[in-house]
């Protein structure tokens, strides 16, 4: 499954990210859209297994899921697409002018980093 | 304590970016890459072996690509064709990238080629998901796989700039509902075109490599109501699209002097200008 490919590709993005003092990654928030192709809760799975040996080592991922409406050009009309989409306008019936607003969403929203203590010796 | 830190990434942009590097620099000498998806078995290798044949007769320079789990059998009978091909074995990864598939061009893909044609991974779902340079994308589907093929697909289907069905001559003995497999794609992917062939009795054969042929010709292509560039993806170049729905419409949207503008794979003939790659 290509969402193993996916979460390496959000673990090596996260880490390059780091900012300056950073410590070890607590979560990282991850908009999915309805029409993406990836299955949540795979990726939830291969997210824990490309963590390990990372900053990202034992993060959660949140998965906030992003539905897909659609919008006619011709008539004006909003729709929800579903799954599986519907893109052809529920109002006119013609699908020559839709446009897809969202839905396709993948992307890294935020991340949240613990502090790196200011010492090393005064952990633990 | 902890900070949130605002990222706003696309997951994908690496492999957009060198999908679109890639499409600049197929662009720059002339060639148009053609991606094929389809479940295992649906018959890309034997259309593709006749489409190979024909654009010999033709003086059509093709060469193919085909990426497989494991055996090197697809390239063995694609090259009977007599067009260069290549093997990729990807080790159990179940679709190709775009930095992969430039890194295997890189000193083997003929310096003639004018039409190169990618043969996925045999699989509907993770293929999708990776712009490989393409300037159009065949999704495939056999007369036997089905009607709903294309809803429970839909990213396969919707991003699709051609959809072709293989093994039309079995559409009888299966009693495959055409009128219904239409329905369902133009559900997905709205004006995309549908063509019917059969590698077995020659039926469509050809029409394939017409339109890989008008869009090296700088025709327009169809662009899926899907392939909307996702957000956050504006971290490039301004304004460079994304998705397999590049190249489109570019030809009433300015000259023919500004290809690299647009990060499509405008087949042109004449070199275009090195790309401005970030
Ligand atoms: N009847 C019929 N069988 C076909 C046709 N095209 C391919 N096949 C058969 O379908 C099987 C899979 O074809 P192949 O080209 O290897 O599919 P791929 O996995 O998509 O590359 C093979 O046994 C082919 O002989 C066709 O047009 N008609
Ligand atoms: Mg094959
Ligand atoms: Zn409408």
């Amino acid at each position: 499954m290509h969402e193993m490919s996916i979460a390496m590709a959000v673990v090596d993005q996260v880490a390059q990210a780091a900012p300056e003092g950073a410590g070890r990654v607590e979560s990282v928030l991850l908009q999915v859209g309805e029409l993406a192709g990836v299955v949540p809760d795979s990726l939830h799975f291969c997210f824990e297994l490309a963590c390990s040996g990372t900053v990202l080592e034992g993060a959660e991922l949140i998965t906030e899921p992003v539905a897909a409406r659609a919008r006619c050009g011709a008539c004006g009309t909003g729709w929800a697409v579903g799954m599986p989409p519907e893109l052809a306008c529920p109002g006119c019936g013609d699908g020559a002018a839709t446009e897809l607003l969202t839905g396709r969403e993948l992307q890294i929203r935020s991340v949240r980093w613990a502090d790196r203590p200011a010492y090393a010796d005064q952990e633990g | 304590m902890c900070r949130v830190v605002d990222l706003q990434q696309a997951v994908l942009a690496r492999n957009e970016d060198a999908a679109r590097e890639l499409r600049e620099a197929l662009a720059a000498r002339g060639t148009v890459a053609v991606n094929l998806l389809s479940s295992p078995g649906s018959g890309k290798t034997a259309l593709l072996e006749a489409e190979l044949l024909l654009a010999g007769r033709r003086g059509t320079a093709v060469a193919a690509l085909t990426a497989d789990l494991a055996t090197e059998n697809d390239a063995l009978r694609l090259a009977r064709s007599g067009a260069p091909v290549k093997q990729v074995l990807t080790d159990g990864l179940c679709h190709l990238e775009a930095a992969t598939l430039a890194r295997h061009l890189d000193g083997w893909l003929p310096e003639e080629t004018r039409l190169l044609f990618v043969e996925n991974v045999g699989n509907l779902v993770c293929p999708a998901s990776y712009d490989l340079g393409e300037s159009l994308r065949v999704a495939l589907a056999s007369v036997t796989e089905g009607e709903d093929k294309p809803l429970k697909y839909p990213t396969a289907f919707g991003l699709a700039n051609l959809v072709v069905v293989t093994k039309a001559d079995l559409a009888e003995a299966v009693d495959f509902d055409e009128q219904a497999f239409l329905t369902h794609v133009e559900r997905v992917n709205p004006g995309v075109e549908v063509l019917f062939t059969s590698a077995r009795t020659g039926q469509g054969v050809g029409l394939l490599l017409d339109r890989a042929t008008a869009v090296l010709e700088g025709g327009a292509v169809h662009r899926p109501v899907m392939g909307v560039p996702s957000a956050g993806h504006h971290h490039g170049p301004p304004a460079a699209p994304h998705g397999p729905d590049q190249g489109h419409g570019h030809a009433h949207e300015h000259g023919h002097t500004h290809t690299h503008e647009h990060g499509h794979g405008h087949p042109h003939r004449e070199p275009a200008l090195p790309p401005a790659v970030s």
